[in-house]
């Protein structure tokens, strides 16, 4: 009996993340394409082209997430700018066009709106520290 | 000379000795500076820009001066303390010495995923989170949660049978040994171990942990060995590479020393085994 993984969870729209901990159904070998559950509308899988992301602006598991093109003092001009709660995440643009956060720094996410809603779980309702 | 240890065969005294020096750096305030300069590096090293600490060729040169620096500062507290390594195709679960209350205590708990013994549970009093990405001051773990198994013993060697030292873009997309240990690409190696041990582990202040430096210090026997596997693959790129580290270039944050000065570990310490 398998319990559901940090991954269903990011696809679930509700539920208790109780017993995470002891979850680990997930396989290493996932490419990140596939990292994002196919039903939480971000797009084809595995497919980015080169501009920036499409914005977004949701509530996920009670915290507000939004994501746009940003021409702000971004480091190295990343171009994109995610916000969990009005504090900005830092997010990194992978060469293969997967996204990390500094929350998630060695697991790639296929969009920035799955990096947001991946640090949402992992930060279990805390607060982002302002950037340095 | 400084020769580092499989941890499980630590004595209890030798484990102790390690933590109390840990604890001391972290009572002076000079183990947080090692957690600062690691999350700014990781910050700041990109794929299309200037990179050193991460995602380019001179991961595993900085990351050795990073931790010969660390265990100088360890060696200052006390000078028998060596920094261990955590081989984690051998020490695989959560059940490993590694993880007991007498060395770096266990996982966290379900709910907060809170550590809730060892030196480094809040309760203990000594180790609270300064340099961090969220408000959350505790350490954290969910080991084997994100990521059910550790990388084995097959797939380590599958990496050292690699014989190009890196490839050009020298970044997470390239092909070669350096980032297949780092992990943005193949197998996953090094990242995977990160994602494992969950936590602060995950974040860019993944130096919170104590276990930052067995994991790392195990990263660096690998690439002792592929050297020794390897002994006519040399450090690439070697000149003119923009945005990334040559052989010869000087790397940040020290500016006085290049990965030419540290590929050879024998001349800062060595391990008690070459397997």
């Amino acid at each position: 009996m398998s319990r559901p993984t940090r991954r269903h969870a990011i696809g679930a729209t509700a539920g208790t993340l109780a017993g995470l901990a002891l979850a680990g159904t997930a396989h290493a070998s996932t490419p990140p394409a596939t990292a994002t559950p196919g039903a939480t509308g971000n797009g084809p899988a595995g497919h980015q082209d080169h501009g920036a992301p499409e914005p977004f602006d949701e509530v996920f598991q009670g915290r507000r997430i939004q994501g746009a093109p940003s021409t702000g003092h971004m480091h190295h001009g990343a171009g994109y700018a995610v916000r969990i709660d009005g504090q900005e995440l830092h997010v990194m643009r992978n060469a293969d066009g997967t996204w990390i956060s500094v929350v998630n720094h060695y697991e790639p996410f296929a969009t920035p709106r799955a990096v947001a809603r991946a640090a949402v779980v992992e930060l279990q309702g805390a607060a982002l520290v302002p950037l340095a | 000379m400084a020769m580092r240890k499989n941890q499980a065969d630590l004595t209890a005294t030798e484990k102790r000795r390690f933590v109390d020096a840990l604890l001391q750096l972290k009572r002076d305030g000079r183990y947080d500076a090692f957690v600062t300069t690691h999350n700014a590096f990781i910050m700041s090293d990109t794929d299309s820009g200037d990179r050193v600490g991460h995602r380019s060729p001179s991961f595993l040169p900085w990351h050795r001066r990073f931790l010969i620096e660390f265990e100088q500062a360890l060696q200052s507290v006390d000078a028998s303390v060596t920094l261990p390594y955590w081989d984690w195709t051998v020490d695989r679960t959560p059940s490993a010495s590694l993880w007991a209350a007498d060395f770096l205590g266990g996982t966290g708990r379900s709910r907060d995923g809170q550590v809730m013994d060892g030196p480094f549970a809040q309760s203990a009093g000594g180790w609270t989170l300064n340099v961090r990405v969220d408000g959350r001051t505790y350490l954290r773990r969910a080991l084997g949660a994100a990521v059910a198994q550790l990388p084995t013993r097959a797939e380590v060697d599958s990496v050292l049978a690699m014989t190009t030292y890196d490839m050009a873009p020298w970044n997470s997309a390239s092909d070669g040994f350096r980032n297949h240990l780092e992990g943005w690409r193949g197998v996953n190696l090094h990242n995977r171990v990160h994602v494992w041990v969950g936590g602060q582990m995950s974040t860019g202040a993944s130096p919170n942990d104590p276990v930052f430096w067995l994991h790392h210090a195990f990263v660096d026997k690998l690439w002792a060995r592929w050297q020794a596997k390897h002994p006519g693959s040399p450090y690439l790129p070697t000149a003119g590479t923009p945005d990334v580290v040559d052989l010869h270039d000087t790397m940040r944050p020290w500016n006085n020393v290049a990965p030419a000065d540290l590929l050879d570990h024998t001349r800062y310490y060595t391990f008690d085994s070459a397997a």
